[in-house]
């Protein structure tokens, strides 16, 4: 691992203050660390924003709940509130990665990771995401990539709590030095690569820190269910997520790791239209209808299989129905 | 959590390193009001022409060995460490501690775990210079601690050990999965330990041994 001068921020000033002098911000550590050993990453200076207090634990606010970006998984999936109206959510934070990771992994550096594309995790592959020519996912081992929304880079977005968030409808908060900073609906968080995102995944600038997630208060009749799909059921990524949440008037399919962004299976969702309730059939059509825009690669096409699964179990999860 | 610029451990001096100017500092500055960590200028590190400034709110460390005292087992322990040092290395070959192992030295096998302020954790994936502020308990001090007796009596009772690598890990998971859930079903203790891998694969022992001292019999 290269060296890097480090510093420690103890408020969100001290933190954009080095940021705007070219330091990387590093919450706990643990995708950065991954990055820093594979060489993948050899920033200069790095400055730790886990002492940073104002951006500690979970409130429940104006009718909504504010999740500080320093947030754990661990806290986000057992917290009361969370569980009890963004149900989906809580459990995509309580599945993720392993009891140890969670324990320490923060909600702002959950959205903020990098993909775990292998070429882009090897430093021997200098792909289109690290400003090279090629992608080399296109012509080559590309089983776990993206399905929707790929190309010229072909990841698959990696968070767990991603997807839960656009289907809520949830709001990231930020400050920067210049104008402050803004907030930006977890919907155009995430960024495609046709539309910009090749060298990174999100609009974030550089000297933009993440303050919090906001969640809208919740409605009468919201439901949600979260269902995800692994290879392993432990110590590694899902291979397909979805989130299924009815807003008391209509659905939001939000599918997870097939797509380089969280992606909405627009699909399924027309065909539910305003239907409240979920019977198995229903569950099928809407599952059946969730690859429309799929765009699979050579090695991949399987994965929608996955999706249409995922799909059927989530929405009958939501509506409290059994799955087999 | 601690408020580390009080804590006088780390040093405090501050040089500058990125290029930039007054002005710039001034400008993003703007905001600081009520930040109290005032730095002491000393100039130490790796660019003696670097324009040396006092950041309200940041404590810049540099890049090079620095003296920290970390709280490990209950004894505070002084110790010269660079930022990029992990804690699991540190703990193995600075502090003699070489219970935690190092296996996939990236988070999944949980060889490495080790208790930070009670909670179990992986030491890989953490820098040891984060530590500082923070009490640390490796397997030595798992081991030690009366409370833990009966659980790694049953580890041997239920010989759950073949090669015995991944175990210093699993115990130390275990004890915290105990004082989250005094008494996990099988099912949580199976997911309570889904961070830990073992090779040789003697998981249905392991889960026997916790699940043993897991109904009130742990001491
Ligand atoms: C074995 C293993 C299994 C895993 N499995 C899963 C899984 O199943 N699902 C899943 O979702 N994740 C999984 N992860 C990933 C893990 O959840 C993330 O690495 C973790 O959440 C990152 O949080 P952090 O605080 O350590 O971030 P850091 O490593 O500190 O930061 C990560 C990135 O985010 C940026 N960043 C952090 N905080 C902010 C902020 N407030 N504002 C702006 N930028 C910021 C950093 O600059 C960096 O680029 C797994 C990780 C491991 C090691
Ligand atoms: S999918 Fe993206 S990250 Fe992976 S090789 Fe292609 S360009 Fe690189």
């Amino acid at each position: 691992m290269k060296a890097f001068d480090y510093a420690i921020a103890s408020n969100e000033s001290g933190a954009l203050a080095a940021l705007e002098r070219g330091y990387r911000p590093k919450a706990s550590g643990i995708d950065l660390l991954d990055l820093l050993k594979e060489r993948t990453a050899a920033p200069d200076s790095l400055v730790s924003i886990a002492d940073i207090a104002t951006l500690k634990g979970i409130r429940e606010e104006d009718g909504g709940i504010a999740i500080g970006a320093l947030a754990t998984l661990e806290e986000t999936g057992a917290h009361a509130g969370i569980r009890k109206h963004f149900h989906a959510l809580a459990e995509a934070a309580a599945e993720a990665a392993t009891p140890q990771i969670r324990a320490r992994a923060t909600v702002g550096g959950n959205i903020c990771q990098r993909p775990r594309c292998w070429y882009f995790r090897s430093a021997d592959f200098n792909c289109l995401k690290k400003g090279g020519p090629t992608c080399y996912a296109v012509e080559g081992e590309n089983s776990f990539h993206a399905v929707f929304g790929n190309g010229p880079c072909h990841i698959t977005h990696p968070s767990n709590i991603a997807p839960a968030l656009v289907a809520f409808g949830a709001e990231i908060v930020t400050v920067a030095p210049e104008d402050g900073g803004r907030t930006i609906r977890a919907a155009d968080f995430f960024m495609l690569p046709e539309d910009g995102g090749i060298m990174k995944e999100n609009v974030l600038k550089k000297d933009e820190l993440v303050t919090e997630i906001r969640l809208p208060a919740a409605v009468a009749g919201q439901k949600s269910g979260y269902v995800e799909l692994r290879e392993k059921q432990s110590f590694d990524w899902p291979l397909v997520s979805c989130v299924a949440a009815f807003n008391g008037t209509k659905w939001t399919i939000v599918l997870g790791h097939v797509a380089p962004t969280p992606w909405r299976a627009k699909g399924s969702e027309s065909l539910l239209g305003k239907a409240a309730a979920i019977t198995p059939e229903i569950a099928e059509k809407a599952a059946a209808a969730s690859d429309r825009g799929a765009k699979p690669m050579s090695q991949n096409a399987w994965r929608l299989k996955l999706v249409r699964a995922a799909v059927r179990r989530a929405l009958l999860l939501a509506d409290g129905k059994e799955i087999d | 959590m601690k408020d580390r610029e009080n804590e006088g451990t780390l040093p405090g001096p501050a040089v500058f390193t990125a290029p930039h100017s007054r002005r710039l500092f001034l400008k993003g500055m703007g905001l600081a009001a009520g930040a109290t960590a005032i730095l002491p200028t000393v100039a130490v590190g790796q660019n003696a022409d670097a324009e040396t400034e006092e950041i309200p709110g940041l404590k810049i460390l540099g890049r090079g060995e620095q003296k920290v005292t970390l709280k490990v087992n209950g004894a505070s322990r002084t110790v010269a460490i660079e930022p990029r040092e992990t804690l699991l290395n540190v703990l193995r070959t600075k502090l003699g501690l070489t219970g935690s192992k190092e296996v996939c030295d990236r988070g999944t096998c949980g060889c490495c775990t080790v208790l930070l302020d009670g909670a179990s954790i992986v030491s890989c994936l953490m820098l040891a210079i984060d530590a500082v502020g923070h009490e640390v308990t490796t397997i030595e001090g798992v081991a030690d601690d009366p409370k833990n007796a009966a659980l790694i009596d049953a580890f041997c009772e239920h010989d759950a050990a073949q090669c015995g690598y991944c175990i210093p890990g699993i115990v130390v998971r275990s004890s915290a999965l105990l004082d989250e859930n005094p008494a996990p079903t099988a099912e949580e203790i199976r997911q309570g330990l889904s961070g830990n891998i073992c090779r040789c694969g003697t998981y249905t022992k392991i889960f026997d041994a916790v699940g043993s001292v897991s109904k009130g019999g742990r001491t």
